[in-house]
């Protein structure tokens, strides 16, 4: 068989394998989002401009100290996940007392500090990251070729989100969490340190956005752009999945990726819109998101 | 029997919100000397900017301030009649008053299906929501043949108003500007004094309980939400014929931010603070591009230092110091 619904294999897969890729940084972004709501109840609009500060971070290294992708992978999630200790410290904690909106209200605007900023130092074009020595070349698996950086991408991004997902509802510590996100004034009471669990939390959060960055920058150009336009659709992600589940956030950000390269194949056209028409028919269907609970 | 409580409510409603305050009326008179004489002052195209995204504030503020519903997806409104208004009056050679009408159904009928969709949702999510659904327009945009994608509908000609009166000089079209902005403010004035403005209000306040008042809230949420889109479209359509064109700006999703800033900065809930976030955020813009400094930082600075310190806006927290209460 030449082709599949009139569509060479090549093609086809390769699309499915672009759109898993996609679906890994949707996954680790939503799940940062996911992680971050469910402790502060508040939507970090910042997700995006931190993803692009850890690709710039890995870039800089590189560029200015000589410091390569592996210690990349560990240090840009570290800087990353610091700044976000400073910002949750020094900002967004003021702003608990009051109706959550404003947190988003916040956070949109460091987005813009953060973004600006870039884009005033580094211009729009993107800077190249080149792929690890280790993972250059690629397998080919009879039906297509694929590049040992992209599945490496994808398996990282899996144990990521799966190692998420263990801590926080097979462990203790996801416990605790759990419970703190149910009732954090009682959770207190049992001399549990609810504000460093906070703290704790946005800087986990936004460092999974940071690795996402690191990950991303082999990929993709690393551009002061490059979280703008894809937070819009993680917020679509998050909208589907449903915010009461890290579960829901990790499924709909692998599947909508998948879904969006299948389109890509079939009619071009729509691969750009058609996460915000799924988003449309999930919300007539299931307000609530695919995998959330009415509130 | 339901009609006859509903005629009560509105009875005692009456007397509370009928006429408005004493300094609204003054700030309204103030406000109408100050935009008649502006353009004898200042650069008429400026303030014709000004006035559009004024409008566009007020509409959206109306939203928030009014029913408590943060759109995060204006842009899509105001771009998007930017867009049709541009495209009727240029390829079909309609006159613009007819090219604006357009543009405006065009935003009432997005305001429609969007807002049905979106106030199934509350809060963030109904931000996210309308974040994510003007997205949608924005890469309809990118990609209808009728946009001109990156490059958008240039040229637009101003054409005659009701035939007669010839848009291209600037005074003209700023009466015109003029006129627009102030029957979509009396049209928002109306509507906050109205009865339907208080149920508005009675929502934002607590839902619940206007739920348990019945009220179907949900209608008068989408209501609300219809209105403002089609302002905001009105907004939009205007400025398409002020600048001549429309692009990926106005429908970008750093568009609903701003206004988002402009209501925020002037005061959320207040009828002038749009009007005065709106004048201050499109001089310092004009301001800043001259200089050396970034804009989308200055304005982050100034978005975070809102939402951290003065929360109630400039004319929230003037009207608050001096009047006592919200206007």
């Amino acid at each position: 068989m030449s082709t599949i619904f009139g569509i060479p294999p090549q093609a086809l897969f390769g699309q499915l394998l672009l759109g898993l890729i996609n679906g890994s940084f949707y996954a680790l972004l939503s799940l940062g989002l996911a992680v971050i709501f469910g402790m502060l109840n508040v939507i970090n609009f910042a997700h995006g401009a931190l993803y692009m500060l850890g690709a710039f971070v890995a870039w800089l290294l590189l560029t200015t100290a000589g410091i390569g992708y592996w210690w990349a992978l560990l240090l840009a999630p570290l800087v990353v996940g610091a700044f976000g200790v400073l910002l949750e410290k020094t900002l967004l904690s003021r702003l608990y007392k009051l109706d959550h909106l404003y947190g988003l209200l916040l956070t949109f605007g460091l987005a813009l500090i953060v973004e600006g900023a870039f884009r005033h130092f580094y211009g729009v074009s993107g800077q190249p990251y080149p792929i690890p020595d280790l993972l250059r070349g690629g397998q080919n698996l009879g039906f297509m070729f694929l590049p040992n950086y992209r599945g490496w991408v994808v398996v990282a991004s899996l144990v990521v989100c799966l190692a998420t997902w263990y801590a926080i509802e097979r462990t203790k510590l996801g416990a605790y969490l759990r419970a703190a996100t149910e009732n954090p004034v009682l959770v207190q009471a049992f001399g549990i340190n609810v504000p460093l669990m906070i703290t704790a939390t946005y800087g986990f959060g936004v460092a999974l956005a940071g690795l996402a960055g690191v990950l991303a920058a082999p990929i993709y150009q690393v551009s002061p752009l490059m979280g703008s336009n894809l937070i819009i659709v993680v917020f679509a992600v998050v909208v589907i999945g449903g915010m009461g589940s890290i579960l829901g956030a990790v499924l709909t950000g692998y599947g909508l990726g998948l879904l969006e390269g299948l389109t890509k194949v079939f009619y071009p056209e729509a691969s750009n819109i058609v996460v915000f028409v799924i988003m449309a028919v999930v919300l007539l269907i299931k307000p609530a998101g695919l995998f959330g609970r009415e509130r | 029997m339901a009609t006859e409580i509903h005629a009560a409510r509105r009875e005692t409603a009456a007397p509370v919100t009928g006429r408005p305050a004493m300094p609204g009326l003054l700030a309204l008179a103030v406000l109408l000397l100050v935009l008649i004489a502006a353009p004898y002052v200042l650069y008429p195209v400026f303030v014709m900017k000004v006035l559009c995204f004024a409008l566009f504030a007020c509409a959206f503020n109306l939203l928030i301030g009014f029913a408590g519903l943060l759109s995060f997806g204006h842009a899509a409104f105001f771009g998007g009649a930017a867009y049709i208004t541009a495209h009727t009056v240029k390829v079909w050679g309609l006159p613009p008053e007819l090219g604006i009408l357009l543009g405006t159904a065009f935003s009432a009928t997005l305001g429609l299906a969007f807002g049905a969709l979106a106030i199934r949702r509350q809060g963030i999510y109904f931000a996210m929501i309308t974040l994510a659904l003007s997205q949608m327009v924005f890469f309809m945009a990118l990609q209808l043949k009728f946009t001109g994608g990156e490059d958008g509908i240039q040229a637009v000609p101003r054409g005659h108003l009701f035939g007669v009166i010839d848009l291209s000089q600037s005074m003209a079209m700023y009466y015109t500007v003029l006129a627009v902005f102030l029957f979509g403010f009396a049209v928002i004035w109306r509507t906050v004094h109205s009865p339907f403005g208080q149920v508005l209000k009675a929502i934002r306040e607590n839902e619940p309980r206007a739920i348990s008042l019945g009220y179907r809230t949900d209608h008068y949420k989408l209501m609300a939400f219809v209105l403002s889109a089609a302002l905001a479209g009105l907004a939009g359509g205007t400025k398409a014929i002020v600048f001549q064109l429309a692009t990926l700006t106005d429908v970008q999703w750093q568009m609903s931010g701003a206004v988002v800033l402009m209501t925020l900065l002037g005061g959320i809930g207040t009828l002038f603070g749009p009007v005065v976030g709106a004048a201050l955020v499109v001089t310092l813009e004009n301001y800043l591009a001259a200089s050396n400094l970034p804009v989308p930082v200055v304005i982050g600075v100034i978005f975070v230092a809102c939402v951290l310190l003065f929360r109630r806006g400039i004319v929230g927290e003037i009207a608050s110091r001096f009047g006592g209460k919200r206007p």
